[in-house]
Parts: C-alpha cells; structure tokens; sequence
C-alpha cells in the first residue's frame, strides 16, 4: 500500500516534470537538428534514433555571415558578420554592467534609508517604488525622443541607464527589507571597536548581506537580460541586444527554427548558469525574513 | 582608565523628551550603574557618551576633554551590547581580535593578548566556535573579551545581564565586580534590575522620565531615597505606601481613613512643616521596617502569608491599605487574623505627594 502510494507520487511528480521541461527540451533537441528535422510533420524526439544531432546551427550563429536574417536594409557592416555573437557581448555588457549598478546603489540606498531618519522616508520609498507601475512601453515614445536627443540612442550607456533605473526600485525594496532585519548593533559593535561607519558596512554588513544581493542580482540580471521593447526600438544597430535579434530571426521568410532553437539556448544558458551559482544564496535571501530566529 | 563628566545632556526623539538636562560624573576607576525603569532614556544616555547618538544640547567629556565631535572609534570606549552582537561570521577568536586589527597589531600580539583575556574569562576552550555554537552566557563572556582586549578608556555596559538566567546572572553579577575592581576599570553600567545595581555599583544613579532622580551610594540610595519614585523603585518587595495627612493638634501621621495613626518627633514634625500640602503626605515604610509585635500601636488584619524560607512576607490591611510586612521565617498566621504592627519610626519615610520629594 504504502509502495504504491509512493510510487503514485513519483509517477506524478515524473508527470509534472516532463510538463515543464519538455519545452525546454524541445527547443534544445531542435537546435541540433538539421531543418528537414525541425519542420519534420513526424516529431524526432530522440538523438541518434530519430534523427542525427548536428552542430551546424551553433556554427552558423557564431561564426557564419547573416544571409536568412531579415534584418533589412539598415545593417551595418559590422553586425552583418556575425550578428549573434556581437549581440551576446552587448547582452553580457549591458546586463552586466546595469546590474552591478543597480545592486551598488540599490543597496547603498537601502541602507541608509533602513539606518537613518530620512525626511519624508514613507514618500520617498513610495516614489521609489512608483517608477515600477508605468510598463516600460509606455515611457518609449518620450525615452525616444530623449534619447535621440541626448545621441543615447544605440549605444550601452542608454540601455545601461534604464535598466539600472528599472531595477534600482526592486532592489532598494528588498535589500532595505533585510537590512531591517539586520541588527544594527552589529555595526554599532563595528564602529566601537575602532571602525569608520564604511568599515563597519564593509567588513560587517555587506557579508551578512551577500544573500540578499545575490538574489537581486538573479532578478535585475533576468529583467535586464530579457527585456526586448526598449532594447528593440532604442538599439537597432552597434548596441543592440540578443532578444530583438532572436525576433529578427523569425521576421521575414523561412523560419530558421534550427538557428533560432541554438540562439535561444545560448541565450538562456547564463542565467541558468548564474542562478545556479548562487542557488544556496538565492534561497536564503528570498526567505530571510521568514526563518530568522 | 578615564573619568567621564557628562553636563546638561538633553536628547530628543520626535516629541519624545528622552534626557533632559542630564549632569553625571564617573569617577576613574568607579563602578557606577544607571539605574531606571524601561524607557528611562539609560540605553539613550549610553549611546550618547559613545558617540553613537547625537546630542541635542549639552557635553560629554573624558577626562576633562569634551568629545562631543569625535566618532565612536575615536573615543576609545567599550560597549557591551545587551544583545552582545557577536559578529555572526566570526570565531570567539576573531571578535575578540576585531578591535586590534583595527589597530594594526601585529598578528602574534593579538593572539597573545587575546588568549590573555580569554583566559581571564576562562573561555579558551570556545575561541574556535561561532556565536551560534555557543550558550547565551559563553556569548556574554566573549562580548566582554571583545570589550577587555583593547583596555579601552571606559567600559559602557548595557543591560549585559539581563538576557541570561537567573543562575548565570547572579555568577556573572560577581565575575563583573571581580574583573572590574582587578582592571581598575571605569563601569559604567545601565540596568533596570535594582538587585543588580544594589549588588555591585560603586554608587547608583537613577534615572526616570530623561530626568536623574538621585546619584549615590548604594546604601545611601536605599536609607535615603531622594524622592518617591526612587523609594520604591529601589528595593524588593518595594515600599509600603500609605497616604496620609499631618495633624497639627495630634503632632501625628494620619491616613486618609485614620486607621493608621503614627506621632512624629520635633525633628520630623519640622521636616514635614516643609510640604507643600500637609494634607497630602505620602508615608512609605520597607517591609523590613515594620513587625508584627504584640506591643504595636497600629492594628490590622493578616491578608495573605508569603512564606519564603528564610523569612515570611504577610500582607496586612490596615484600613483601606495594604502593608507587607516581612516576619520571621517560622512566623504563621490565619487569614483575617487581628495583628498589631510597630513602626520602625526613625527608618520609615514622609513624602510630599505633590513634589514627590522626600520629607524626612
């Protein structure tokens, strides 16, 4: 009785699994695929078996010219080499580079609003935290405009400074929750042993606090990493970014889904990689409040 | 070791009056405890002197030298948080090594000095464990390592005890008196436990509402309570109260519903000439100062018997009041019995209900 309610469970739980990750599989088993297998009516689901895994797609996105993309007739000559491997440097650049910003002024923020009385500290968190209402699609138009002005349009530094101000309310929200949770007697304790008040957050906060940064990291990189309106429209050249161009792909034509499923995965793998670094820190941090003593 | 002069320290908090006008010397090498109820402003007053809270008005000085600008590191001061506030990440070890790094001591010299303390406080065998892996006493007793270490101008204590159970923190009660008097050190030390304070302090200063009531020793403290409030905040069981009116044609104490009826000498009739109301006096006498003796002028009805062992609290109505009386260990009575009290007169005290302030 009881072995079978066990194995009932593994059934399901064997069920539920291949629900969620089926998909994934897919669109890894397609980017191995030749085309005439991708677009097969019959689906080949087994390497070796039902179809014989190639690496031509990874090939082609990385070291081969652009010929099926439809890119139009604005391209440079420079991303026309090699669009895919140009765009994942941008991605790496500009999602790297927002999210240490994000995270170093988030949490310098959200410090000192958990440490100090700041005037008007309820409205100001507030505000903060209104930014994240609009959708991003919504400021466009204006950001546009500004950033043509401004000569911020393709370029890292425009797409760097929006995502770190997109980010930068989640991560103040969350790094002032643990920072609350925070003795601050740690710190005081720091200070009266014979440190400035940066030592004390240095060489004692900030390592109590790791857990908690980490796990906004995972969340800005994903939000940064992902994002496709703004990047789309503000970075169509030099500085864009790799979900345009996984749409740019599809655009016109014959679909390469092979090119694509390959583009998609080499996409998803760093932030797979990444969380699954930081997956002990990332529990901690998200359930801080809950299980401290 | 340092002598600390606090002057006309006041400290707000929003609307809150935390200190207000506080002036308190701590003499080199004294063990004075601050002394108040929870909310006094003691932990304020603490943080005050070690720079960790800025004042509103008034000075702090070590030895003279007003350090009202410098940061908690400049100081010099050690404090011993209530919480201890181990650094989690840390050993026994290296919390206590922390302050000497800060210092730039040479590696073999902390540890020497270290191991120097913690044999002191007879810790050596926990100076590889974490906070976690350690009892809340072990804790207490690396948190005052940490302080010890540096020899630091003054020591700020912060309730240290009062987390720990009875047992340890009557132990420790008389491991912090040893260790202070064998550093000569500067304690000063904040409570709300009046035994602690009784048992250990060079001399008491009370506090209440931002506001110092009284500094002095501890006997003075308890002989001769400045006002009211420091009357029964000092003391277990705390103070009989009973209000009272002066007679002038009697020359005695009577309590408002005249039960009780106790006639002063010149010398307390002349004190009590100073109230502001002679109608609204406030007799207080210790449970140890009244007994139950056949020979008593006031009479009364036992209420309740608390036996304790060594001695026997009775509670006795007398009137509309309640006096506790503290008897002999053997002493036994019967509920609603007829008792008569003496009054030990001369250690008994007359306050004026509107000021509070102690008449005799």
């Amino acid at each position: 009785m009881r072995i079978a309610k066990q194995a009932g469970f593994y059934v399901l739980l064997g069920l539920v699994l291949i629900f969620f990750t089926f998909p994934l599989y897919w669109i890894v088993a397609s980017s191995f695929k030749e085309r005439a297998d991708v677009i097969s009516s019959v689906p080949k689901l087994v390497p070796f078996v039902d179809f014989t895994p190639t690496t031509n797609n990874y090939r082609d996105i990385f070291f081969r010219a652009e010929t099926t993309t439809g890119e139009g007739s604005t391209v440079s000559a420079s991303a026309d080499v090699s669009g895919f491997r140009d765009r994942l440097v941008n991605s790496v650049i500009i999602t790297g580079a927002s999210t240490l910003l994000a995270v170093f002024f988030g949490t310098l923020t959200a410090y000192a609003v958990s440490r100090f009385t700041i005037p008007l500290e309820s409205d100001l968190m507030f505000f903060v935290l209104s930014t994240r209402m609009l959708p991003p699609i919504v400021v466009l138009i204006p950001v546009f405009v500004l950033f043509n002005d401004l000569g911020l349009r393709d370029s890292y530094f425009g797409l760097i400074l929006l995502y770190t101000s997109f980010n930068l309310p989640f991560v103040v929200w969350i790094m002032k929750g643990f920072f609350d949770e925070i003795p601050r007697e740690y710190e005081e304790a720091a200070m009266m042993d014979g440190y400035s008040r940066f030592q004390a957050i240095y060489k004692i906060v900030i390592p109590e606090a790791i857990p908690a940064m980490a796990a906004t990291a995972v969340f800005s990189i994903i939000v940064s990493w992902n994002e496709f309106v703004l990047a789309n429209f503000l970075n169509r050249d030099a500085a864009s970014t790799v979900p345009p161009y996984l749409n740019s792909i599809i655009g016109v034509g014959a679909v390469e889904w092979g090119r694509l499923a390959a583009a998609s995965v080499v996409f998803v793998l760093p932030v797979v990689v990444f969380t699954f670094l930081v997956r002990n820190h990332l529990l901690r941090g998200v359930t801080f409040g809950a299980v401290r003593r | 070791m340092s002598s600390l002069t606090i002057t006309n320290l006041s400290k707000r908090f929003g609307r809150k009056q935390a200190l207000d006008d506080l002036t308190l010397t701590v003499k080199d090498g004294e063990f004075l405890v601050l002394l108040g109820p929870t909310a006094a402003g003691k932990t304020t007053t603490l943080r005050c002197v070690a720079g960790l809270e800025k004042l509103d008005s008034g000075t702090v000085a070590l030895d003279g030298a007003v350090v009202n600008g410098l940061s908690p590191a400049e100081r010099d001061l050690a404090l011993v948080f209530q919480t201890y506030a181990l650094y989690p990440r840390k050993s026994a070890f290296e919390n206590m090594a922390f302050p000497l790094l800060a210092r730039d001591w040479p590696p073999d010299r902390i540890r020497q000095r270290v191991n120097e303390v913690a044999t002191l406080l007879r810790i050596t065998e926990l100076l590889e464990r974490r906070p976690a892996q350690m009892s809340g006493g072990q804790q207490q007793r690396v948190a005052l390592g940490r302080a010890m270490v540096r020899n630091p101008r003054l020591f700020l204590m912060d309730e240290p005890l009062t987390n720990l159970d009875f047992k340890l923190r009557v132990e420790m009660r008389a491991e912090l008196k040893r260790l202070q008097s064998e550093l000569a050190a500067t304690f000063f030390y904040v409570t709300n436990d009046q035994v602690e304070a009784m048992s250990m302090a060079d001399r008491i200063a009370v506090l209440d509402h931002g506001k110092l009531q009284q500094v002095d020793t501890p006997e003075r403290i308890y002989d001769h309570p400045a006002n009211l409030f420091v009357a029964q905040f000092v003391g277990s069981p705390r103070m009989n109260t009973i209000n009272c009116r002066y007679d002038a044609d009697q020359a005695a104490l009577i309590s408002a519903d005249g039960v009780l009826k106790l006639p002063l000498t010149d010398a307390q009739r002349a004190a009590v000439a100073n109230a502001t109301d002679s109608s609204a006096l406030i007799f207080g006498c210790r449970p140890e100062d009244v007994s139950i003796h056949a020979d008593g002028t006031v009479d009364g009805k036992v209420f309740v018997l608390e036996p304790l062992g060594d001695r026997t609290f009775v509670d006795v109505h007398v009137g509309g009041a309640t006096v506790r009386v503290r008897a002999a260990a053997a002493y036994r009575a019967e509920e609603g019995e007829r008792v008569r009290l003496a009054f030990d007169l001369p250690r008994c005290h007359v306050f004026d209900a509107v000021s509070g302030l102690t008449l005799f």
